[in-house]
């Protein structure tokens, strides 16, 4: 089974007048990894918050096919909403763990949308869900973890709690928004890499956006370059060339 | 600003506030003001401590022959203040979350916190003259009063708490297509747990002081014996009540540490 994402003339206008996505046009499918770099504030987390809604597309459409069946993601509300949301993953800069609970109980939290107020109230999580997230836990190298507060762990095995999150969902794409921001050169490579192998294993696509051009050409399958709200380079990753960089970063003392 | 020697940097770094300096000697002055309106003076106060040592003199012995009086009046006001804490407490808990602005839309929000405002309006002495003359005298009445009066104090405090949570950890639950119970059971309430039994020790603690009161004016509990003791003159009762009241607080106290102990690590 193929999943596969579908954005045209997508535009987010925070401000009437004042678009931070100027009308995207972009497909990702298979099970690559794709990497989107730009320079901060062109809109990169923009358009990954408006795949699963965290922010409100102003107009164009998100159509999310999986098992040959497609959604508009951006005309969704309410229950239609939550349900397809349960099939986008999504990790974050800062973890966005909850702080309070335990690593398991983190993990579970990837079920939330398939469990009763009152069997999640009681942590009765299906027998299924709670053997799933000692798989994962022990896939991300956390498997002595889980009772372990999320407060109490290091940047980097916070966010491999927030991958095995978002895999609790058993998503049909996954979103990354700047996961190795927050962390060390050596963490952010394996993080990078365990996001790659994970869209590999579990058949879907992975979609990180990134500063990092480097750790961009060495994991990504494909790299979108956006530069003031418009795809301006979308392509293998030996093809971006200095001048290019150039281009979309701007200055070249950098490079 | 190149042109500013040090000098002048060092010497704004830490500006003194004109107004801050006016305020507080306005208070400083208002506070002597009001001390010879009301007419304290060295005299005064001198007599009074010469009153005081005549009924401090009056309480001895205590009186431990009404133990039957005391014990109606302190368990009665003992089962005022955990029926309005536990009752106070559950209402709060929906109150709060409906009163906070972060997860709420306006109207709820402020529909719910004028209606926590309300209830904090007025003091609990007031609400239980209120409550005497609605439903009577009796522990009815202080229970009422003092239901209310948990839902102003915990109620905003709660709502308060609500708005302070971290707005990521309730985004990545959020991503996660829960539906808003579970959002609220695991987005928001582990973030404010702890909080929140500080702040229903805390309303215990106060109902207990406020439970040994509302007797004073007929609304249950042991105040209606402490007020009558206080008319007869009947001191040694008086002081064995007091007495009473202190132990019972400071078992509160004690109780309250360590069910804060148990939740907040």
């Amino acid at each position: 089974m193929s999943h596969s994402l579908e954005i045209r003339g997508l535009v987010k206008a925070y401000t009437p007048g004042n678009p931070v996505l100027k009308s995207i046009d972009l497909d990702v499918d298979g099970t690559g990894l794709t990497a989107i770099i730009g320079p901060s504030g062109t809109g990169k987390s923009t358009l990954i918050r408006c795949i699963n809604r965290l922010v409100d597309p102003t107009s164009g459409t998100i159509n999310l096919c999986s098992d040959g069946r497609c959604v508009d993601l951006a005309g969704l509300k309410g229950r239609a909403l939550r349900e397809n949301r349960r099939l986008i993953g999504m990790v974050f800069q800062e973890f966005n763990l909850v702080e309070r609970l335990t690593v398991m109980e983190n993990l579970l939290c990837g079920r939330l949308g398939y469990v009763g107020a009152w069997a999640a109230w009681r942590r009765k999580f299906p027998q299924a869900d709670v053997e799933h997230a000692f798989d994962l836990l022990e896939t991300v190298g956390l498997g002595d973890f889980a009772n372990q507060r999320a407060d109490a762990l290091s940047g980097g095995q916070r966010q491999r709690v927030g991958i095995a999150r978002a895999l609790m969902q058993r998503p049909k794409v996954l979103l990354a928004d700047e996961p190795t921001s927050s962390l060390d050169p050596k963490t952010s490579f394996e993080i990078m890499l365990l996001l790659k192998e994970q869209g590999r294993l579990n058949n879907i696509p992975v979609i990180v956006n990134m500063h990092d051009v480097e750790l961009a050409r060495r994991y990504a399958d494909r790299v979108i370059g956006m530069s003031g709200g418009q795809i301006v380079y979308d392509g293998a990753p030996d093809g971006l060339s200095d001048e290019f960089l150039k281009q979309i970063y701007g200055g070249e003392a950098w490079l | 600003m190149l042109s500013t020697t040090s000098a002048q940097r060092v010497s704004t770094a830490f500006r003194v506030d004109l107004w801050t300096r006016v305020l507080v000697l306005l208070l400083f002055v208002y506070v002597i003001y009001a001390a010879s309106q009301i007419g304290f003076s060295w005299e005064r106060f001198v007599s009074g401590l010469d009153n005081g040592a005549r009924f401090l003199k009056r309480m001895f012995p205590p009186d431990l022959s009404k133990m039957d009086i005391l014990w109606k009046g302190i368990s009665e006001s003992l089962q005022i203040a955990v029926l309005a804490s536990v009752a106070g407490i559950l209402i709060s808990l929906p109150l709060g979350l409906m009163g906070a602005r972060n997860l709420m839309p306006a109207w709820l929000s402020w529909t719910a916190r004028t209606l926590i405002a309300i209830c904090r309006s007025l003091h609990p002495v007031i609400m239980a003259i209120l409550f005497v003359k609605a439903v009577g005298f009796g522990a009815l009445a202080g229970t009422l009063a003092l239901v209310v009066a948990s839902i102003g104090f915990i109620g905003k405090l709660f709502a308060d708490a609500i708005e302070e949570i971290s707005e990521k950890q309730v985004e990545a639950i959020r991503a996660t297509g829960a539906p808003f119970p579970n959002l609220v059971l695991f987005g928001v309430l582990p973030q404010v747990l702890s909080r929140f039994i500080g702040f229903s020790t805390y309303q215990l603690d106060s109902n207990l002081r406020n439970s040994t009161m509302v007797g004073i004016v007929g609304a249950g509990g042991i105040g209606g014996p402490l007020f009558s003791a206080f008319q007869r003159f009947d001191y040694s009762f008086v002081f064995t009540i007091l007495v009473t009241i202190i132990m019972i607080i400071v078992v509160g106290e004690l109780l309250a540490n360590y069910v804060k102990k148990v939740f907040y690590v």
